[in-house]
Order: structure tokens, then sequence, then C-alpha cells
């Protein structure tokens, strides 16, 4: 059996299952990729419109609307004529879908109104605060990759051996614990007990990253080490590592060169999903830091029951969600051609 | 050689399973078994440390720790459970309705998921708790929302994978009706890798739906919750350190435990994860 025939990797979803490989896409690779990026960017459409739609709708559920919660948050109690003379004129007694419709036009202009509480323009203070988000949400990227992959490997090297089993332990401990707990330990320990960091942030300075970083990257770097490990070592079991063997070929240059290549789009797929529930996460762990990022102002918001502001940051993290997803995608089919180009996800 | 393990497996199993029964058992008899009343106030013995009568200390308001953590554990595990069982059978029912009829209401459905699939988990179901004023049915409900479209595509791609077998060709020929093959010959076939979907993710939804509590948008003081417990001792974890460490405790134990055991079906479900080791 040829070496790339059984290498299959393919998208390793949460369980560490194997995709099944696709037909072999021959010289025509190239324009199969156009088309499946063009393909993928027709299927965005329709999801973006849900996206929208949803959110929208779900506010519009909370059942209290731009007046009300304007009157509320100034103290004022309202008779029912100035409601209803504020509401048509701010639109708001307009059908649903009429109101869906304004709201997305306004919504692609970057016009998403003013906050309930503070009166500041949406669209900038979400937009002044995503960038101490991405510099967290990259460091415990960079954090994750850098503890899980190394330590994946070594698992898988030495299976079924001491390391092996204390790196395993470890990456079980990490799994069951809830960041917010992991939170306020850490916090604990190097920001009190020995004052390394500070306790709060001070500012997007390194140093006060260090902490909320490390909380998202243990969560995370204790999942992906098992992945990594699964895959490492369904990898080694595959025949050319005993081919390669059997040639003379040093043990390392065959797991540097052949199986780390292979593995290559798992660790991709990992780091993929990894941004998913690191932007979820960072909602609790920005708001246990005081970190100033796009999480904390939504769970302030939340608190405040500032829905324009609420919605903005639903909408533009699954924008943003949806937009990394799509570029992980055709990276596969960049990386391995094998991967079915244009087929259903499994 | 394989026979031991597969002993040692079903050891694994048999032990975890009845590990996680006593966890069930002391969460739906928490009114029972604790020793005091989770909600009783007594503040001659606040902020007390832990000792014989209060193994796990004492709140600011003189609560018994132990009491609060077990009336905790009722509300965190078992809404944890009612939510994996609702994305379960919801997931199943779209994704093998998807799979199974294929064309219109697949392509429908799907994208439905996808959309709710856009959202990354937490950050809706944020949304959808606030909007829905918290509690921990809403919680639940919000978590649920974002969860369920994982079982539809794992559901969907294996009924796909089953529905073109000769078996099913030899059903229809036969003259089941759909509904006979699909509760006949399809679910039987894709429950095995659903359910250790579900069991695996038991653990994630507890510390999803304790993560909201924590935010506030779950459990409702003075309910007894982890995550609001956790949330309520944090700004005192400093001075009494139980506060935050005896329902850190039961959520760690118990998030374990439901993982131990998911790993554990899945090895004996699966044998290519169990070559593994």
């Amino acid at each position: 059996m040829r070496k790339s025939d059984r290498r299959d990797m393919g998208k390793v979803g949460r369980q560490g299952k194997r995709r099944k490989a696709g037909y072999w896409s021959s010289g025509r690779s190239s324009r199969n990729i156009w088309r499946y990026i063009i393909r993928r960017l027709l299927l965005l459409i329709p999801v973006l419109f849900g996206i929208t739609f949803l959110s929208f709708a779900v506010i519009q559920l909370a059942g209290s609307d731009a007046v009300l919660q304007k009157a509320d948050a100034a103290g004022l109690t309202l008779s029912q004529e100035v409601i209803e003379a504020q509401r048509a004129e701010l639109g708001l007694d307009r059908p649903f879908l009429i109101q869906y419709l304004s709201w997305l036009g306004d919504f692609l202009r970057g016009d998403l109104g003013v906050s309930y509480v503070t009166g500041n323009d949406v669209f900038s203070t979400f937009v002044s605060r995503l960038p101490a988000t991405l510099l967290l949400t990259g460091m415990a990227v960079l954090l994750t990759v850098a503890v899980s992959v190394p330590l994946g490997i070594l698992a898988a090297v030495r299976q079924n051996r001491f390391t092996d089993y204390l790196i395993r332990v470890s990456s079980f401990i990490g799994n069951s614990l809830p960041n917010f707990l992991v939170a306020i330990i850490l916090m604990y320990l190097f920001s009190i007990r020995f004052p390394v960091f500070p306790v709060v942030s001070d500012g997007a300075g390194l140093k006060s990253a260090v902490l909320p970083a490390v909380t998202l990257a243990i969560a995370m770097s204790s999942k992906y080490v098992r992945q990594v490990r699964a895959a490492v070592l369904d990898e080694l079991g595959q025949e050319y590592v005993l081919g390669e063997k059997a040639r003379g070929i040093r043990f390392s240059a065959t797991l540097w060169k052949s199986v780390m290549r292979a593995c290559l789009v798992t660790i991709l797929t990992l780091l993929a999903l990894s941004v998913g529930s690191l932007l979820g996460g960072t909602a609790v762990v920005e708001t246990i830091f005081m970190w100033d990022g796009v999480g904390k102002l939504a769970a302030d918001a939340i608190q405040m029951r500032d829905y324009p502001l609420i919605q903005a940051y639903v909408v533009w993290m699954a924008v943003i969600y949806v937009g990394i997803n799509l570029v992980t995608d055709i990276l596969y089919h960049i990386l391995d051609p094998r991967i079915r180009l244009g087929g259903e996800e499994v | 050689m394989k026979g031991i393990r597969n002993n040692r497996i079903k050891a694994k199993l048999i032990l975890f399973s009845v590990l996680v029964l006593l966890l069930l058992l002391a969460a739906a008899f928490a009114g029972q078994i604790s020793p005091y009343n989770p909600n009783q106030q007594n503040y001659e013995i606040a902020l007390d440390p832990p000792s014989a009568s209060h193994p796990f200390g004492t709140d600011r308001y003189g609560r018994d720790m132990l009491s609060r953590v077990l009336a905790g554990g009722r509300t965190s595990i078992f809404s944890a459970l009612a939510l994996t069982a609702v994305i379960t059978v919801t997931g199943t029912a779209v994704g093998v309705i998807c799979g199974y009829c294929g064309k219109v209401i697949d392509a429908v459905l799907m994208r439905i998921a996808d959309i709710c699939l856009a959202f990354p988990g937490l950050v809706s179901a944020l949304a959808i708790a606030a909007v829905l004023n918290g509690g921990t049915v809403n919680a639940v409900i919000a978590l649920a929302v974002v969860s369920w479209p994982k079982y539809a595509r794992i559901a969907r791609s294996r009924t796909l994978a089953v529905k073109s077998s000769d078996y099913i060709a030899a059903a229809y020929l036969a003259g089941d009706k759909p509904m006979q093959i699909i509760f006949r010959h399809i679910l039987p076939n894709i429950a095995g890798q659903v359910l250790v979907t579900a069991v695996l993710d038991i653990g994630t939804m507890m510390m999803e739906i304790a993560a909201l509590s924590f935010l506030g948008l779950g459990a409702k003081p003075p309910a007894a919750e982890w995550g609001s417990m956790i949330s309520e001792g944090r700004s005192m974890f400093q001075l009494y350190p139980w506060l935050v460490l005896a329902p850190g405790l039961g959520i760690f134990v118990s998030v374990m435990l439901f993982n131990l055991l998911g790993d554990t079906v899945r090895d004996y479900m699966d044998p290519h994860s169990r070559q593994r080791g």
C-alpha cells in the first residue's frame, strides 16, 4: 500500500475522528480550488443573512425596545402617548421585516446604533476594544501551539511510558477544570501569593495579558494535547514509518519530515477550532481579569441589558468566526487536495 | 492479549458507571443526605473554616458549604444531563430526517444548522441567556440552541453512510415504511456514535452552564449552583479559599467522572481508539 493512500489525514473533529478521504483531484486541482472558494463564498450569503436575522430577531424577542430601554436607563416613566410617538419617530412601529432590512442596511454601512447606557457609537466602541481581544486570543493560540504540539508528539513517541501517562493525566485534569476556576486560582497564585503579574490589567500591556492568555491556553492545550497525540500515533502506525526505518533513515528525520508534515492539517484544524471556543471563552476570562476587550464589553453590556452592544458583539463575533472557518477550509484544500472538493463536511 | 484489554475496559466501564451513578444519587438525594439546610443562615458561624461539623466550612451568611455544594450539584448535574438529552434528541432527529429525506428538507435544515454553528458557542449562549433574563432553565435553552447542530451533523453523516447499505434497500423492497426503516434500521446503527458523543459532552455542558451562572446568567441566588457559588466567593478567595474551592471541587470531580466515563464508553464502542491505547 502506498504511503499517500494510507495517509488520508482529513479533518479532525472533536473526538479525533478521521474524515474519510475523498477522491483524488488530478491535474485540475488549482481550477477546482477557485471553484471551491467561489462556491463557499456563495454559500456564505445565506449564512450571513441568517446570522444577522437571528441576531436581530433574538434582541426583538427580549420584549423591550429602544424607547423603553432609554426610559429605563434614564429612570423615566413615560406615558403611552410619548412612547408611541417616540416609537414612530424611531420607526419601531413598522413591520418586523422592514425593521430588519433597515437595520441590515445600517449594519452594512457600519452603523450599529448607539449604546443605551453610554450613548456612544456602538461600532466604534466595538472596534476600539477589538485589538485587546485579538492580542489575547493570539497569545493564547501561540501558547496552545507551543505547549500542545511538543507535548502531544512527546506523548505519542513515548506511548504507554511514564512521560505519556504524566502528560495524559495532566491534560485530563486541565480538561475538567472550568476556565473561570483556573483564572481565580492563577490570579491567587501569581498576583497575590507571588506578585509576578498584576491582579487586574493596567492597559493592554503584555504583562497583564500573560495570566488571561495562560488561562485560555490551559483549557485548550489540555484538549489538543490528546488530539495531537492521537494524530501522531495514527501516523506512526503507518507502514511508511516502518519502511523508512528499514531503509535506515533516522527516526528523528522520519518524525520531523514525514510525520509532522502529515500532521500539519490536524494542527491547523485545531487552531481554527480553537479560535471559536476562544472567542466565547474570552468573555469569561476578560471579565475576571478586567481585560478591556470585546468579551468584557459584551459581559458588561449583558449586565446592563445594553442590547445594541450585545447585538453588535454577537453579529461581529459570528462574522469573524465564519470568516476564520472559511479561510481554514480553503487552506485544507491547498494543503491536502485529497479532501473532497466541494463535498459536504462530516 | 486482546481479551485482557477488553476485560480491563469492561472493568473500567463498570467502575466509572458505578461512580457516576453514586454521583447522580448524591445529587438526587441532596436534600436527604446533606447535614444542614443549604439556605439556612446563621451569622454566628459565618465564614467558619472547615471543621468537623462543617467539613467544607461556611459562607458569609453562615450557610453550610457542604450542604450547598450538594444542593448545587443537583442543579448543575441535572441541568447538564437535561441539556445533553435535549440536544442529543433534537440534533439526532434533525440529522436523521436530513440524511433520510435529502433534497429540500436537508438543504433547509442544514443551512439552519450552519447558521447556529456560525455563532461561537458561549458567545450566543450569553446573548440568548441575556435576552431570556437568566435562570437555569433559560441557560439550558440558550446552550441547547447553539449545541444541537453538532449532533445533527453526526447523525446526518452516519445516516447517509447507513442509508446506502444493502440491507436498507432490502428493507425498502420488503415494503418497510420510512418510519420503520428509520426506527428499526437506521437509529440502532447510529445510536452508538451519538451516545459516545453525548456522554463525552456532559462534562463540557456542565462547565458551560457553570460559566453562564458564573457570569450571573444561570441560577439565581439564593439557589445554590456551582458556577454562581464560585462567583459569590471570588472576592473573598484570598481570606476564605473554601468558598471557591468547595464548589470548584464539585465541578472538577463531576466533570472528571463524566469525562472518564465518556472516554471509557468510547473505547468500549470503538475498537479503533482502543488500539491506540
